[in-house]
């Protein structure tokens, strides 16, 4: 395997869960966008699936909705080798086991990709429903953006795209 | 310890979220209020207007751990409505994926979500550090579940390849192969949990229940049946709402099902062992007996033990249905549909899980009801809440929060639905 190829983006959320579904729409509007060597994923947040999801990849960006308090809309970039992720992460999952729990049993067992970067885009609603809140639909083109960039400037992304 | 209440933050390793509160007057307990699930109205307004081919993929939705179960009750509620009956092997790789839900369903259960309680660590995290063999092999576990669910389903979250009448695209025997050596690993791995888990003690604790579930003659219940009870309850599916009613409690946004006659009433595992222990295969009635259980199990903190003999099962009929596996000419059998009534029971990981379907001529939908097995369980998770608690108000307001917390995930309360925060509020006066 090339060191292009185990790079992941992961989109997290039920589309069915109104703003859940933030990190899933971001996911939708980068395909098509990202380099074709980016395995792009779209997950429902159960943490055992996560740990897949990444098992063989050195680089991983997720994003996924979140209800830490902060206005809706607002989006969080986590270094998550670096720090751990704060408990509100996984408040608004609707597994037990999720986003914050797999990267912390990833953790506890020495088992975290090499870079992990997770954002998260704040929701309000997570009740059930197709529709994103406009404060959050509003700030999904955005988020899209800047993890577009920041997948773009990866070394390995940048590496394989100049050989 | 008078006039005392307590906020205590997230319940944490339930799936989605919600709350439980005790009120406790002069030492005893006044009230025990769960509000951990909302009922899946939205989906059933969604349905409304649609085909019948969508209800499976949309109520799939509801649960992200569970989509099997909800595929599986929307599609016989369908073909009960049409009069289409699928048998032979799409019939049997219809138990074959159910068998991969069981596996992962209960895998991820014992594992991240029950154990640490017995263990005495704040979650899976804490307890991968001291048992990390332990987690590896629940996670593998649950991988293999869920790899049979691939296989089948397409994809393991949200199957897409399952349809009423069948599937769209059946498995080559070859394919199904390739999943035994794994299962096989998984069986031992099973017994291994359920003698893993019997060395964990147990509160001494138990009710005078009255347990639900499927019954079929010749098999473990998972798509079909009767529904029986030991205290006599033995009808169709057709008859559920003539027997069971849905409540709605003022606390909660939940309907609280109960019984009509009886009241209160316990579906998931430890009702299916109950029900249907002669059915299982002989390795999990052997892993049953190695691990201390008798032919009936009453405690429902042992119901992660059940559990794990469970997956002994779903791993043995799993093995079966491949060994014998030609596949079947047509991946799914003609459906015609017409204007009636379909009503679908099948025994999810956590339960009997109910679907009931009005179709026009057209097959469009014109109502659903669906009953999710947590909602059936949740009188029953308050009235164990009550009793438990009353005996052991002496202990401080941590660890009572802590033992509430392994009582409601006896039930492995699902909560998908939820969406409110879990918040344990023990007030005492």
């Amino acid at each position: 395997m090339n060191a292009s190829s185990s790079t992941v983006f992961i989109g997290v959320g039920n589309p069915f869960r109104s703003d859940d579904g933030a990190g899933i729409a971001v996911v939708r509007r980068l395909r098509g966008e990202v380099p074709p060597r980016v395995r792009i994923q779209e997950e429902s947040g159960d943490g055992t699936e996560l740990l897949e999801a990444w098992k063989d990849a050195d680089c991983v960006i997720l994003v996924d909705a979140v209800l830490s308090g902060a206005p809706p809309g607002t989006i969080h970039r986590l270094d998550a080798r670096t720090e751990k992720l704060p408990t509100w992460f996984s408040h608004s999952s609707t597994h037990a086991f999720g986003v914050a729990e797999a990267i912390e049993l990833a953790r506890a067992m020495g088992d975290l990709p090499a870079r992990l970067i997770v954002y998260g885009i704040e929701g309000l609603d997570f009740s059930a429903g197709t529709e994103l809140s406009p404060e959050v639909a509003e700030v999904v083109p955005a988020a899209a953006n800047l993890i577009l960039q920041e997948i773009l400037h990866l070394p390995a992304v940048r590496s394989a795209g100049s050989t | 310890m008078n006039a005392k209440s307590l906020k205590v933050d997230f319940l944490a390793r339930v799936e989605g979220e919600g709350g439980f509160h005790l009120k406790v007057k002069d030492q005893s307990v006044k009230e025990a209020k769960l509000n951990i699930f909302e009922p899946p109205r939205f989906f059933e307004a969604f349905l409304r207007g649609r085909k019948f081919t969508e209800a499976p993929d949309i109520t799939a939705r509801i649960c992200g751990i569970c989509p099997i179960a909800y595929q599986m009750s929307a599609c016989h509620a369908a073909e009960d409505a049409f009069a289409a009956k699928p048998e032979g092997a799409i019939r049997e790789l219809r138990r074959l994926i159910y068998c991969g839900e069981w596996i992962e369903s209960h895998a991820l259960h014992i594992y991240l979500l029950h154990a640490p309680d017995f263990l005495g660590y704040e979650d899976a995290i804490q307890m991968a550090k001291d048992h990390p063999d332990a987690v590896q092999r629940g996670l593998r576990l649950k991988k293999i579940g869920n790899a049979i669910m691939t296989l089948l389903g397409g994809r393991e979250i949200h199957p897409i390849n399952i349809r009423v009448g069948g599937f769209y695209k059946a498995p080559s025997k070859a394919q199904l192969q390739t999943l035994e050596e794994d299962l096989k690993w998984a069986r031992d791995a099973s017994v291994e949990t359920a003698l893993w888990v019997a060395t964990f003690t147990f509160p001494d604790f138990q009710r005078d229940y009255e347990f639900v579930a499927l019954r079929h003659p010749s098999e473990y219940p998972l798509n079909e049946g009767r529904l029986v009870s030991n205290k006599g309850l033995d009808i169709p599916i057709s008859e559920y709402e003539q027997h069971f009613a849905e409540e709605h409690v003022q606390h909660s946004n939940a309907l609280h099902s109960t019984l009509q006659e009886r009241g209160a009433y316990f579906v998931g595992p430890l009702a299916r062992y109950n029900l249907n222990f002669e059915k299982l295969s002989p390795a999990a009635k052997d892993a049953a007996k190695r691990s201390g259980l008798g032919r009936e199990c009453r405690n429902p903190f042992q119901g992660i033990l059940v559990r794990a003999v469970e997956t002994v099962y779903a791993c043995d009929e799993a093995l079966r249905i491949i060994s014998t596996y030609n596949p079947p000419d047509r991946p799914a059998i003609e459906v015609v549909p017409r204007a009636g009534m379909g009503h679908g029971c099948t025994e999810a990981p956590r339960g009997i899980l109910y679907h009931k379907y009005a179709f026009d001529e057209r097959g469009l939908i014109l109502s659903a009801k669906i009953v999710p097995p947590t909602a059936q369980n949740l009188k029953t998770i308050e009235e164990d809440l009550t009793d438990y608690v009353s005996t052991r108000l002496h202990l401080p307001n941590d660890r009572l929060q802590w033992q509430c917390e392994q009582a409601v995930r006896n039930y492995d309360p699902c909560i998908s639905c939820a969406t409110h925060f879990l918040r344990v509020r023990i007030e005492r006066e």
